[in-house]
């Protein structure tokens, strides 16, 4: 099985019923990408699927099919995305362990709501366990992303 | 030592550097020496300074590593441990990075005689000896400078780690491998609190950036060529035991290698996770219940409220009780209910070892090295120098890393023995939460006495609950005379009970099968809801305003006091909070430090909302604000977690909770804002970890009270 995972093309030999996690994690090598819990209970796997934020943890490989995976190795590109830059400013950060799935579905939250109110930060963002408790801080870098991106794209 | 810094490749990573300079510091200088004996305490036997360590390293390109005695699993040692070498040293903070030091005895922690992480002591506990250290290597390197230009060091400054001598200037990096040869001073003089740069400055973290992009390492992300990984089938219930199993169609699954005893299980061997995970699940196995039928929590309640009805082993005794009690104008007796919780860091447990060549490695994030050490050389038949434990960046600690039985990494050894196979194993979020070595369940029964005021003139307090420290290698200090200190901390010498003539605290400690451990503030996490709650009972009893009481009770104790009317104050008590909403407070004192918080909270279709709470913390002296910030949010939000969700039940052993679905983490909807006032009372440091998890729930429980009339005596908080 082919998969596109940021922006090249890999091959797969896993089993198609394996989690797109397991996957990128132990036959790819990507372990930027976190298991939690296993049943999309906490977003710690969470990658983009053509932009959306998606549970790897349960998704069949071969349910992927053409669609485009991003993972937070892929999420910088260009430099340092938005939410990096506000996660370093706010201090977000402590043990550090579901920070890759707080700052996949961050930033897929400022793609579609590029002002988000605090309650839009509570729908996108509660899916998202943290066990240190860093919630407060990732609410306020969040708001400082979409701030940062419009100052971007300006 | 020199194992250490080689295996960690400092001079490798650092290319094109052939230099490296640490800081000897010999029988080390005479305030490091006092601190460590000063810290030292009864706990454990003191340790002498090590003779020589490797807790510094500059290289020639002015980088400045430095290696950490402790854990980062969060709370920031990363950071704060940095500072304090950075403060004396006055080294360029962007040239200073850490790494975790391997397990070795130069790094056991004075205050426990062992390389540990725990007790929100790292950073008060490090405080002399990491500030020593940095001055040393000041000393050394201006020393050599001098030598260098022809002064002497009294004539040149130093700023960010450039040494300036008129117009001439020198790197620390220029002068490290002269510095080196040099001898260490007998003495070293550190600074004036009021010189401070660094300590007592809003720092960010040094371990955001690899955080932040997905490469930072925690051990479940540790691969090498040849690694497997090790999935375990573990008894169902607490008690069960293995009788048979056939590993057939667990080895026919693809990627499956080996299906092996351990101890208490059975392991399945496998290419990767999934093919492990899919064989384990394929795994028959014959179990043997519990000979007893195992615990089950409403039996176990039952048996814990019968063991409450009497005293228990004495804790603190002082005045007749039972007089005082059957002569006071009034009493309260109310019973306190505490469940089982699962620690539930997000980084599952995970460990990884490769024995080769009468050597064993060991990659995992625990916050016990020197148990670990033991542990594993004791299932190889090796020296405990021949393990070598890399400490991986823990993704959550909150205790459940710390286990002086170390049994996720005894158990990963015995996997790598039996196969001969470098592996790791991994557990699931369901091993975890079913795991076991939990903080256990408890109950309170608190009688009070009080005068005509409505003022307490006697107390007896009996609680009921497994000991944690029974069978361990603390129990010679922790447990005495039958009374685990750690279950009744915060209750004897608790301030309120101070000008109480007669009190009474003994504790019961029934065993069970089910394996416990300290969590996230160990015993303040039931003994300052039982305090508090039962103080805010009296208050309104007496018609008296819960703050006011408190202060009553409390005068004299400045800390306290202030702590109290700074929450009090910045959370507008005394003033109507919005229609809808009630507010309640609680103060406690643990690792040293006093944390007051005041919960504004509402209730929405019988759900319990938290707003905002307001947190006055002194801990002393603060080293680094954001990190205490981040401590108190975090603490909060733990806390918060067991008094709206957490509780494990069991029925015949087996625990009835397995995942994040039926044990609930706090969630960001549900996250309060958390103002965080610190008071710089400069009284002794104390803790920061762990201190502010202990106010929240009974400051929830006194404001849903004061909001619904409810007095919600048992966690997690449920209206009725």
């Amino acid at each position: 099985m082919k998969l596109h995972i940021n922006g090249t093309v890999r091959d797969v030999e896993e089993p198609g019923d394996t989690p797109l996690l397991w996957v990128l994690r132990d036959e790819l090598g990507l372990v930027g990408t976190k298991f939690g819990c296993g049943m999309a209970q906490c977003g710690a796997c969470t990658v983009h699927l053509d932009g959306k934020p998606t549970r790897s943890c349960v998704l069949p490989a071969a349910s992927v099919g053409d669609r485009h995976v991003t993972t937070i190795e892929g999420l910088s590109k260009d430099g340092p995305h938005a939410v990096q830059k506000a996660w370093l400013e706010a201090d977000v950060v402590q043990c550090g362990y579901c920070q890759s799935g707080q700052l996949m579905t961050a930033a897929a939250l400022i793609e579609a709501k590029p002002d988000p109110t605090d309650n839009d930060i509570d729908a996108a963002m509660s899916g998202n366990v943290c066990r240190c408790g860093t919630y407060q801080r990732v609410r306020e870098a969040i708001h400082l992303a979409a701030k940062i991106r419009k100052g971007a794209a300006k | 030592m020199s194992a250490a810094v080689s295996r960690r490749g400092f001079l490798g990573q650092a290319a094109g550097l052939a230099i490296a300079f640490y800081v000897p510091l010999g029988s080390g200088p005479k305030v490091a020496q006092a601190a460590a004996e000063k810290g030292a305490k009864a706990a454990a036997k003191a340790v002498p300074l090590p003779p020589a360590n490797a807790f510094l390293h500059i290289g020639t390109d002015d980088s400045v590593t430095v290696l950490l005695a402790h854990s980062e699993m969060g709370q920031s040692m990363w950071t704060a441990l940095p500072m304090l070498i950075t403060e004396e040293l006055e080294c360029d903070w962007s040239k200073v990075r850490a790494e975790h030091a391997p397990a070795a005895d130069v790094y056991k922690f004075p205050m426990f005689g062992m390389q540990m992480t725990g007790g929100s002591s790292s950073t008060y506990g490090e405080f002399d000896r990491y500030r020593t250290i940095g001055a040393t290597a000041k000393h050394l390197l201006l020393e050599a400078a001098a030598k260098r230009l022809h002064t002497t060091p009294d004539r040149l400054t130093v700023d960010k780690g450039v040494i300036t001598f008129g117009k001439q200037t020198l790197t620390y990096g220029q002068v490290a491998e002269e510095a080196m040869k040099l001898p260490q001073p007998a003495t070293v003089k550190l600074k004036d609190p009021k010189d401070w740069k660094v300590i007592g400055h809003p720092t960010k973290r040094l371990d955001s950036p690899e955080k932040i992009d997905g490469t930072a390492k925690f051990g479940m992300d540790v691969q090498f060529p040849g690694l497997r990984t090790a999935v375990v089938a573990r008894p169902p219930a607490f008690g069960a035991k293995l009788v048979s199993y056939d590993d057939s169609a667990a080895l026919a699954v693809r990627g499956v290698e080996k299906v092996v005893r351990t101890t208490d299980g059975v392991a399945v061997v496998a290419k990767n996770f999934w093919a492990a995970k899919l064989g384990r699940d394929a795994l028959k196995i014959q179990w043997q219940q519990p000979a007893d039928g195992g615990v089950s929590t409403a039996k176990q309640i039952a048996e814990f409220h019968d063991l409450a009805k009497k005293p228990g082993a004495i804790g603190t005794n002082k005045g007749d009780v039972d007089a005082a009690m059957a002569s006071a104008a009034g009493k309260i007796e109310v019973d306190y209910g505490f469940p089982y919780l699962a620690h539930a860091p997000m980084e599952p447990l995970n460990c990884a070892v490769k024995f080769e060549n009468g050597k064993v490695d060991v990659w995992t994030g625990t916050q016990f090295q020197t148990f670990d050490q033991v542990a594993v050389a004791k299932v190889f038949g090796v020296k405990p120098t021949d393990v070598d434990i890399h400490t991986m960046f823990l993704g959550g600690g909150f205790g459940r890393r710390g286990n002086p039985k170390s049994d996720w990494i005894v158990e990963a050894a015995e996997i790598a023995k039996a196969t001969g196979l470098p592996i790791k194993t991994v557990w699931t979020r369901e091993d975890d939460i079913r795991g076991g070595y939990y903080r256990p369940s408890y109950l309170h029964r608190v009688t009070v006495g009080v005068d005509s005021r409505g003022m307490p003139v006697a107390w007896d307090h009996v609680v009921v609950g497994q000991s944690i420290m029974a069978g361990g290698p603390m129990e010679a200090i922790m447990v005495k005379h039958g009374v685990d200190e750690s279950s009744v901390e915060g209750l004897g010498d608790n301030p309120y009970l101070e000008s109480v003539s007669a009190k009474r605290v003994s504790l019961h400690s029934p065993k069970t099968d089910i394996p416990v451990l300290w969590w996230r503030s160990v015993g303040n996490t039931h003994t300052a809801f039982a305090m508090e709650c039962a103080i805010d009972e009296l208050a309104h009893r007496a018609g008296k305003d819960p703050l006011a009481y408190r202060l009553a009770l409390l005068e004299g104790k400045t800390r306290h006091v202030n702590a109290l009317k700074l929450a009090a104050a910045r959370a507008s008590w005394g003033t109507p909070p919005e229609k809808g909403r009630a507010r309640g407070m609680a103060i406690h004192e643990s690792f040293g430090s006093i944390v007051a918080e005041v919960a504004e909270v509402s209730v929405d279709n019988g759900v319990i909302r938290v707003h905002s709470v307001t947190c006055a913390v002194d801990c002393g002296g603060v080293v680094n604000p954001l990190g205490v910030e981040a401590q108190v949010q975090g603490s909060v939000a733990f806390g918060l977690t067991a008094a709206l969700h957490g509780e494990l039940t069991f029925e015949n052993g087996h625990a009835k909770q397995s995942n994040f679905h039926d044990y609930k983490p706090l969630r960001m909807y549900e996250m309060p804002v958390v103002a965080v006032h610190t008071i710089d009372s400069g009284a002794k440091r104390g803790g920061i970890g762990e201190p502010s998890t202990a106010p929240i729930a009974p400051a929830v429980a006194n404001a849903v009270f004061a909001l619904t009339g409810q007095r919600l005596r048992s966690l997690p908080l449920r209206l009725a």
